[in-house]
């Protein structure tokens, strides 16, 4: 078309030209909208997935399922003498009630193997369950009880239908045999899905029906908050000092693009480096929260300063010269006007530096928090490990059960990712000023 | 400095080289820069940023109860200038200053002097109105507190209405000075930012073209006030107004590219400029 001008045609209006050209131009933006949108429902499509495919897996593991058995406190068994003394209901066999409860359940089975398969149908952690009703209440001794117990992880996946029955007996974990006697219980109401709280209140285990994330949960509370402690501070006193402090010359240059660097640090060396200097040069015990809140403060530390630098390259110059032009001394400029404005900025950056701590495994693995440790950390140097750390090694177990469980885990663990990052979000609305 | 010279004619307009001599065309200041009874006295002040010579020897003083405004073309200087004298650029980086400022009789650029005080002492009022982002109350205590001006609640309470009273803003705020001052419209928060000055009792009032971001009904308002604040104190005022430099000021200081052209009471420097470019520069000619 512009070429019409060149052939002598009478000269064209702009209008027309830029009429002409507008179909295109409305095309392209079109285009680029359409392509911005799709790209925003794939990443949310994605996200979708990954959230129903953990939920659908794991949504299972706050359930547990429970077996009724009538149990005899047999006084002969349990406390024989009659001496009601602590220590031999403590001892007492407790085993040998729910065999013998399960033998009258059960009257036909009579022959070792059937009986050992009865048997492992009870998680090896009801003993210790009847136990614990006895020392609470020796009362309860000579008196036969209808009780709930917690029922092994196989049945438990048998239960909630995991276990596939039409496969071939030899490829199933649980036997014909098993099968029927569930199917009988069932028939009889004697087995019955309960919430697990077990999985809110044990420590690992190495049956998955007594594994829980207490431990694990404790142990990231302790390290986050020993990380938060040793970063935020540091953070925003490097921050402060850097941004409105330091004399701009080569040296803050290199201090400043090194920080940079830091924040692009994979994080494994992270834990090396942990390895290396505070457990090896400074003795920091192993497998604890204190050591893995020092590496894990490392790690946040350039995020934290980068987020505080931002948000105090925010805060106008002119609030500055207003304090300083009353007769504020530099720190008080700081203290009463700088950092108060920049505050909310500051608190988001280390609540996002916080979630990536909480995610944080690779170094971890590093510095001991892979250890198997079954007891809830009492403080921060006692052994611990942390929630993503606990899903790696639930992944790596076998048993079908850690596979929801493994699931459940990540859904605690993007629950609380989710609830931070909100409250990041939240803050920075709540306290956004604008000048 | 003749390449200098030639560069300016320049940028000047016409101006042959046969012209370049006596009075009107020289870089010496032209006028009297004493006065009977100064409070702030600047000898040979040079600033430079970097390598950038930003004021070339200036030399001024300002007197006691009087307004100075200083006027000149843009970059010309004159904000520069005025933030020497309470050390305000002591916050740029590259910022060096030479030459002599006094308050009375003490250099304000001696090695031992604190900024801190001195700021107490010399109060500046900014271009864009800068309330801190808190109470109307807590904008003008603020200078007060950190300084331990008063004694009690009740010390402060006065201070605070006596300030605001002074800076003509107590009738519009005094129902509401827990409310925040960034609220207030502009003009308002100007008149708080003078309060907020005032209210740490300054010798010298500091003010970098405080109306530049005000209607002209607030501009009166500040321009009256400016007026009466000069009973208290010393005012030196930069302004790129010429009729609110000859409105509100006894003498004026005419700055051209880092130079101080000319100094003069105001009404001859508007009437009868004897430098060229002073003459230039309010008539119109550039600028």
């Amino acid at each position: 078309m512009s070429n019409t001008r060149a052939a002598g045609a009478p000269p064209q209006r702009t209008i027309d030209i830029v009429n002409a050209s507008l179909k295109r131009r409305y095309a392209k933006e079109r285009r680029f909208r359409l392509i911005g949108l799709s790209a925003v429902v794939l990443g949310l499509l994605f996200v979708a997935l990954l959230f129903a495919d953990i939920i659908g897996k794991g949504y299972t593991a706050f359930q547990q399922t429970y077996i009724q058995m009538p149990i005899t406190f047999d006084a002969a068994v349990i406390d024989p003498e009659g001496t009601r003394n602590p220590e031999i209901l403590k001892a007492a066999n407790y085993a040998a009630l729910i065999r013998q409860a399960q033998r009258e359940v059960f009257p036909e089975v009579s022959d070792r193997r059937a009986t050992r398969a009865l048997t492992s149908m009870i998680s090896v952690g009801a003993p210790a369950h009847l136990r614990d009703m006895v020392m609470a209440n020796p009362d309860l001794i000579g008196t036969t009880q209808e009780v709930w117990l917690l029922a092994d992880d196989d049945i438990d996946m048998l239960v909630k239908g995991h276990i596939d029955r039409a496969l071939p007996e030899s490829e199933r974990r649980v036997k014909d045999q098993t099968v029927g006697w569930v199917d009988r219980l069932e028939s009889e109401g004697r087995i019955e899905k309960r919430f697990n709280t077990i999985f809110f209140t044990h420590g690992t285990s190495r049956e998955p029906e007594l594994a829980g994330i207490a431990g694990a949960l404790m142990g990231t509370f302790y390290t986050l908050t020993l990380t938060l402690l040793f970063s935020f501070p540091i953070g925003v006193g490097a921050a402060l000092y850097l941004e409105e402090f330091a004399p701009k010359n080569r040296w803050t240059d290199l201090i400043e693009v090194n920080i940079n660097n830091l924040a692009a640090v994979p994080s494994v060396i992270f834990g090396l480096l942990g390895l290396a200097v505070f457990i090896a040069i400074f003795g920091v015990p192993r497998s604890t929260p204190l050591v893995a809140a020092l590496v894990l403060s490392l790690m946040t530390l350039p995020i934290i300063i980068i987020a505080s630098r931002a948000a105090l390259k925010s805060v106008p110059p002119s609030i500055r010269e207003a304090a300083l032009g009353v007769g504020a001394s530099p720190l008080q400029t700081q203290f009463h006007h700088v950092l108060p404005l920049a505050m909310p900025g500051m608190l988001t950056g280390a609540i996002i530096g916080m979630a990536h701590a909480l995610g944080e495994t690779a170094p971890l693995l590093m510095i001991g928090m892979i250890a198997f440790i079954v007891d809830i950390p009492s403080g921060f140097t006692s052994p611990a490990t942390v929630l993503p750390v606990q899903i790696f090694l639930w992944a790596d177990s076998p048993e079908r059960a850690f596979v929801e469980r493994t699931s459940a885990a990540i859904i605690v663990l993007l629950a609380f990712l989710i609830l931070m990052n909100l409250t990041a979000v939240l803050l920075r609305r709540r306290f956004e000023r604008r000048w | 400095m003749s390449t200098t010279v030639d560069e300016m004619s320049r940028r000047t307009g016409a101006m042959s080289s046969a012209e370049l001599a006596g009075e009107r065309e020289s870089r010496a200041t032209v006028g009297d820069v004493t006065v009977a009874n100064p409070r702030m006295v600047c000898r040979g002040v040079d600033v430079w940023y970097g390598a950038k010579q930003a004021i070339k020897g200036v030399s001024l003083d300002i007197g006691k109860n009087e307004v100075v405004s200083m006027i000149g073309p843009s970059g010309c200087g004159k904000s520069t200038f005025l933030r020497c004298l309470n050390r305000m650029n002591d916050t740029i980086d590259g910022c060096r200053v030479t030459g002599s400022i006094q308050l009375d009789g003490q250099d304000i650029y001696d090695k031992g002097l604190d900024p801190v005080p001195l700021r107490a002492q010399v109060g500046m009022v900014f271009q864009k109105p800068n309330p801190f982002p808190k109470s109307i109350y807590e904008n003008v205590a603020y200078g007060p507190r950190i300084h331990g001006l008063t004694n009690n609640k009740a010390e402060l309470d006065e201070l605070v209405s006596a300030s605001l009273q002074k800076a003509g803003l107590w009738n519009e705020v005094k129902d509401r000075l827990d409310q925040p001052g960034t609220g207030l419209s502009g003009g308002q928060q100007q008149r708080l930012c003078i309060a907020r000055t005032i209210a740490v009792s300054p010798e010298v009032i500091l003010m970098d073209e405080p109306c530049s971001a005000l209607d002209p009904i607030a501009t009166a308002i500040i321009e009256e006030l400016i007026d009466e604040l000069r009973a208290n104190y010393s005012i030196a005022i930069v302004t790129h107004s010429m009729q609110q430099a000859a409105r509100v000021s006894q003498r004026t200081a005419y700055f051209h590219l880092g130079d101080l052209i000319e100094v003069g009471e105001t009404n001859q420097i508007f009437t009868n400029p004897k430098h060229r470019l002073t003459e230039d520069y309010i008539t119109g000619r550039f600028g």
